[in-house]
């Protein structure tokens, strides 16, 4: 993929490869940004504004459609669910959710997955050709399967399931780390600290680490839209956040048993999460093919 | 080749090996009584000293381990104690449904995401290669379970023209496919296209040009077959995301595979079938990777050569 392919901004008088290098992908950067921003201020005041109650059940306002009025007087824009809730509330609600179980298990993956790429790739040795057979092993596994397996085990709370996927998605972030780590570690500003004197924890985390921040970065905005997928999968099978924290997947299995008569309750939720994937997509691809065009197999 | 086919045998054996052993590690670590948590809380005490024999959770940890890989080895993952019956006999009957879907799946997302590609690699940077990129951004995108919801409601409710689930006519395929394809099919176009924009200004390919070969010829047999190379790798791991999203497809649309029995066992904490198909699915998963592998050094000399 060139790195203007998917730029908005592209005329059909190509320009110089020159001065777009510098600016690949800005409009489709800025698109990315604005969902995002748009998405994480709702999910941080929204559930302010419009009321949520998990065990609130309102029997007269059940199964309302998008734009009615209900008992009390207030308008449901998004129409209520089963048990009569506001689903905008509840969606409001599980954008909170969504996206902090999308950014916790990103800051555990990444941990995990920095720490052992730093290992593997620094020292190398036996000690990396343990660290990355283990995570050949686990490539080699369907990692939904092994989410599942352990979101079985462990039971259904908002904890588990950032466990179960920083578990599952560690190892992109310990290859991008080794990858970087193995190229910096033989650079001469490392060989001349190391020979003013400097220790190894000093190399690793003044030297070597910093190197890392920036793939590690893209890597990040790449996954946190399949992490966000994947939660609200699992989530939807039962084995996500509980049904008193109604993640998106949790609003969209339940509406699954009212299709007959309440479409919204399924649709409206999963075009919320599929827009904000989408644009993470389009952030993190633009990001990669400007910041580190050679992570472009991700 | 003898030595590459072997080398990537080992592999294999060495990957189901660590999903074995991953499997008897997380069933040890989670906190409690692995009995207790495989019968759930409404077992009796005859059960769970049954099952605490049959696991040997009596022995040492080693001792346990090596009873858990004498069991694997003879695909014995006992009793089902919900449908009284072997639980890898239980997996296995599911499992002509489940590759049915799959099958069917791989093969639509080959036949539409591959000319996809090559049209949007040969018309690259205009309207046609925007309008399939968002398409394949959007596919890769769409949660599947919903996918499936929407078009249960478009398709069954609506229309009325397809049935929402089970199986046994073609008609039952359409959507279960339609909603397993998707995700494949955009990471296949994505694929196709970068591979061919690659080779396109390859020189061998310039060469195809100027002998005067048709432009289809020069794209199919010399551009194309090129990029495939690194593709198949790629569609071999991937293929994992395939059977893994062949749980949710089965749960959505009530059809009879591997992936649906397992989310019924897990809600019935029947741990035995839940071992056996994880461990089932994980073994097709490398088995068609071992195969992939084996094509590529097949069609690239130079991989099979590498490790020599």
């Amino acid at each position: 993929m060139t790195s203007t392919d998917l730029d908005l901004t592209t005329t059909a008088v190509p320009r110089p490869a020159t001065s777009t290098r510098g600016r690949a992908g800005s409009a489709r950067i800025r698109f990315g940004l604005a969902v995002i921003i748009v998405y994480v201020v709702a999910a941080a005041i929204g559930p302010w504004l419009v009321r949520f109650d998990p065990v609130a059940t309102r029997t007269q306002d059940r199964l309302k459609p998008p734009g009615s009025r209900l008992s009390d007087g207030s308008l449901a824009i998004l129409g209520t669910d089963q048990v009569g809730q506001d689903l905008l509330a509840q969606m409001l609600q599980g954008a909170r959710i969504s996206i902090a179980v999308g950014l916790a298990t990103l800051l555990l993956a990444g941990t995990i997955g920095v720490t052992v790429g730093l290992a593997a790739g620094y020292f190398g040795g036996w000690l990396d050709s343990v660290l990355m057979r283990l995570a050949d092993i686990q490539l080699a596994f369907p990692s939904i399967l092994l989410a599942i397996f352990i979101a079985a085990l462990l039971g259904p709370s908002v904890v588990n399931v950032v466990i179960v996927l920083a578990v599952s998605n560690w190892v992109t972030f310990a290859r991008v780390t080794r990858g970087q780590a193995l190229t910096t570690r033989r650079r001469e500003f490392v060989d001349a600290s190391r020979t003013l004197g400097a220790g190894t924890w000093r190399l690793i985390r003044r030297c070597v680490l910093p190197a890392c921040i920036a793939p590690v970065l893209v890597v990040a905005t790449v996954e946190i839209g399949h992490v966000i997928l994947a939660e609200a999968s699992l989530s939807f099978l039962g084995l996500g956040t509980p049904a008193s924290t109604p993640s998106w997947g949790v609003t969209i299995a339940n509406g699954r048993n009212y299709l007959a008569d309440a479409w919204w309750i399924s649709t409206v939720p999963g075009i919320a999460l599929a827009f904000l994937v989408v644009s993470l997509g389009v952030l993190g691809d633009a990001l990669r093919d400007r910041y580190d065009p050679r992570l472009r197999s991700l | 080749m003898a030595a590459y086919v072997l080398r990537r045998l080992f592999f294999s054996v060495f990957v189901l090996w660590g999903a074995v052993t991953i499997i008897f590690v997380v069933l040890r670590l989670v906190p409690g009584d692995p009995a207790y948590i495989m019968l759930g809380p409404d077992a009796d005490q005859a059960q769970v000293a049954a099952l605490r024999a049959q696991l040997g959770l009596d022995h040492s940890l080693i001792q346990q381990y090596a009873t858990y890989l004498s069991n694997v080895v003879r695909l014995d993952f006992g009793q089902s104690f919900r449908l009284n019956a072997d639980s890898m006999s239980l997996v296995l009957q599911r499992v002509p449904a489940t590759v049915q879907l799959a099958s069917t799946a791989l093969l639509v997302s080959l036949l539409i995401g591959l000319p996809l590609g090559v049209v949007a690699a040969l018309r690259a940077n205009t309207w046609i290669d925007r309008g399939i990129s968002v398409f394949s951004l959007l596919g890769q995108s769409t949660p599947s379970f919903w996918l499936g919801i929407v078009m249960i409601l478009l398709f069954a409710r609506g229309l009325q023209v397809l049935p929402s689930s089970g199986s046994g006519s073609w008609a039952h395929l359409v959507l279960p496919t339609i909603t397993l394809a998707l995700p494949f099919l955009a990471i296949l176009v994505r694929l196709t296209r970068s591979g061919l924009l690659e080779v396109v200004h390859e020189g061998y390919v310039q060469t195809a040009r100027a002998k005067g070969l048709l432009e289809s010829t020069v794209i199919l047999s010399h551009a194309l077959r090129n990029a495939l190379i690194p593709i198949v790798t790629v569609v071999g791991l991937q293929f994992g995301a395939l059977l893994g999203g062949t749980v949710i497809v089965e749960t959505v649309f009530a059809w009879p595979g591997v992936g649906r029995l397992l989310i019924d066992s897990i809600g019935r904490r029947d741990y035995g079938v839940v071992q056996a198909s994880i461990l089932l699915v994980a073994t097709i998963f490398v088995g068609i990777n071992l195969l992939v592998d084996l094509i590529y050094g097949f069609l690239d000399p130079r991989v099979r050569l590498a490790g020599d």
